[in-house]
């Protein structure tokens, strides 16, 4: 951030209706949301104090929350809100705007996708024990499922090879270009 | 009737969730509903994908959706399956963003093919109770489950969101619980049907697991199941392999085997191993199914 953060942004609120192409200002904070929301209790915001922080323009607060990276898209919000708020999208769009600006408040959740999508480009599909193992190398996290690696690999669980697709040049085509679009 | 659809199998059938590839396979070809692999198949992104931009996720889909496309000039096709729930809720709602026609130009310029991607798109569950019937099912079991009391655990996604998914009912599904109970098994409610189950928080945060897994296999406990039986392969991964962790974190002594209906219906239609791949899952079900058969008098 080059200057000091506005303390009602809005930008930010134009920003986010355009990407999500949600009318934010339909959120009356019911409450539904977060009632229905299985990782309130992991959370700092609740979901519609999300939802309230990016209808004041609060940017700062709402892209460096946790409960972003920690929200399990299982579009319940989504699903039960009354004013056909697509809730979970703007979650999403809060989740590319922060990586955008490097406002990663989950690192591990962070490292993760990152790890995944970068298994994606390599072999076209995703390679479970090359993504554990690139994540593993992000994070230092040495121990993360380490239990489980035995029952995985002895019952044929973990493919000890990847399995590339054949035409790799259009996935690598397909990640060049989007980068280029960006 | 005589079905065929384009079939996408998913990243997670070809180690984590092989059993529900193969037993899905098999339920399929036993049902007459014809399988074509989409060629050259690529990761539709899962979730990392949606979470960091939407464009390169419907780009990722666009791909796959593009082959369907070219199998379909070729021959006749009732549509594009998958028996993922996080693969069918992105290819869904691409298709479904793809109605925008600005957003249509741009995946069609990354992708780098034009698309038309009109073809339907459903789960292998709902292609079997709706398409097909559970009728159809119920001439395929030779051994019913008798007994065997379950808990249905269709996970979050199968059904939601309900514009994008327009499958059952969102709150209350009753689609795995009637195929189930068609197979012979004792059906019992499960208010957490749909309720989540930590999804791909599983390698960063544990404690989420712990705590929204661990409700779920209580819940089925309370309830008197002897076994949990879901569509969805992370649902599985992370109320099977991950139970230990969970009874670890919890202090609790679950050993509640967690099947796929796709196997469960392997076994009542008499299926062996070689398609129902039992041995798969971490929980073994070998002592309930022993228990089982020796309460029924019947081999196992």
């Amino acid at each position: 951030m080059s200057s000091s953060p506005k303390a009602f942004d809005t930008e930010f609120i134009a920003e986010v209706q355009r990407e999500s192409e949600q009318n934010l200002a339909l959120c009356y904070q019911c409450g539904n949301c977060t009632a229905g929301c299985p990782v309130s209790f992991a959370y700092d915001y609740p979901v519609n104090q999300i939802m309230r922080l990016v209808q004041t323009g609060r940017k700062q607060e709402a892209l460096s929350s946790h409960a972003i990276w920690l929200c399990a898209s299982c579009e319940t919000c989504t699903t039960r809100c009354p004013n056909d708020i697509d809730v979970a999208r703007v979650m999403d769009v809060l989740r590319h705007m922060a990586r955008r600006e490097n406002i990663v408040s989950e690192k591990a959740v962070g490292a993760f996708w990152k790890a995944f999508l970068e298994s994606v480009e390599k072999h076209g599909r995703v390679f479970e024990l090359g993504l554990m193992a690139n994540y593993v190398g992000k994070t230092g996290r040495m121990f993360t499922d380490v239990d489980l690696a035995p029952m995985a690999l002895r019952k044929g669980k973990l493919g000890l090879k990847a399995h590339d697709i054949k035409k790799l040049a259009e996935i690598r085509g397909i990640f060049d270009r989007y980068r280029e679009q960006k | 009737m005589s079905l065929c659809y384009a079939y996408y199998p998913g990243c997670s059938g070809l180690g984590t969730s092989l059993e529900y590839d193969i037993s899905t396979r098999a339920l399929c070809r036993n049902l007459g509903i014809e399988l074509v692999d989409i060629p050259d198949w690529n990761c539709c992104g899962s979730t990392p994908a949606h979470a960091v931009d939407h464009l390169l996720s419907a780009c990722l889909v666009g791909r796959n959706l593009g082959i369907a496309d070219d199998m379909a000039e070729a021959r006749e096709l009732d549509g594009i399956i998958t028996p993922c729930p996080s693969c069918l809720k992105n290819l869904k709602t691409t298709q479904y963003r793809l109605a925008d026609p600005e957003f249509h130009r741009k995946v069609e310029l990354v992708v780098g093919r034009p698309l038309r991607a009109d073809l339907p798109i459903k789960s292998v569950l709902q292609v079997v109770v709706e398409d097909l019937g559970l009728q159809a099912l119920a001439q395929l079991v030779k051994a019913p489950l008798a007994g065997l009391k379950v808990v249905p655990y269709y996970g979050c996604i199968m059904v939601r969101p309900p514009r994008i998914m327009q499958f059952d009912d969102p709150e209350n599904p009753m689609a795995l619980d009637n195929l189930l109970t068609e197979l012979g098994a004792e059906v019992l409610p499960f208010p957490l049907k749909t309720d989540c189950c930590g999804a791909s928080l599983g390698t960063t945060r544990k404690d989420v697991i712990a705590k929204l897994s661990g409700r779920i296999l209580d819940a089925a406990e309370e309830a008197g199941a002897d076994a949990i039986v879901t569509a969805c392969p992370l649902c599985q991964m992370n109320l099977d392999m991950r139970q230990s962790q969970i009874n670890k974190a919890n202090h609790s002594g679950h050993n509640m085997p967690v099947f796929y209906y796709s196997q469960l219906a392997g076994l009542a239609a008499g299926q062996g191993e070689t398609s129902t791949m039992l041995d798969k899952l971490c929980v073994s079900p070998r002592p309930l199914l022993a228990a089982l058969a020796g309460h029924t008098g019947e081999g196992a």
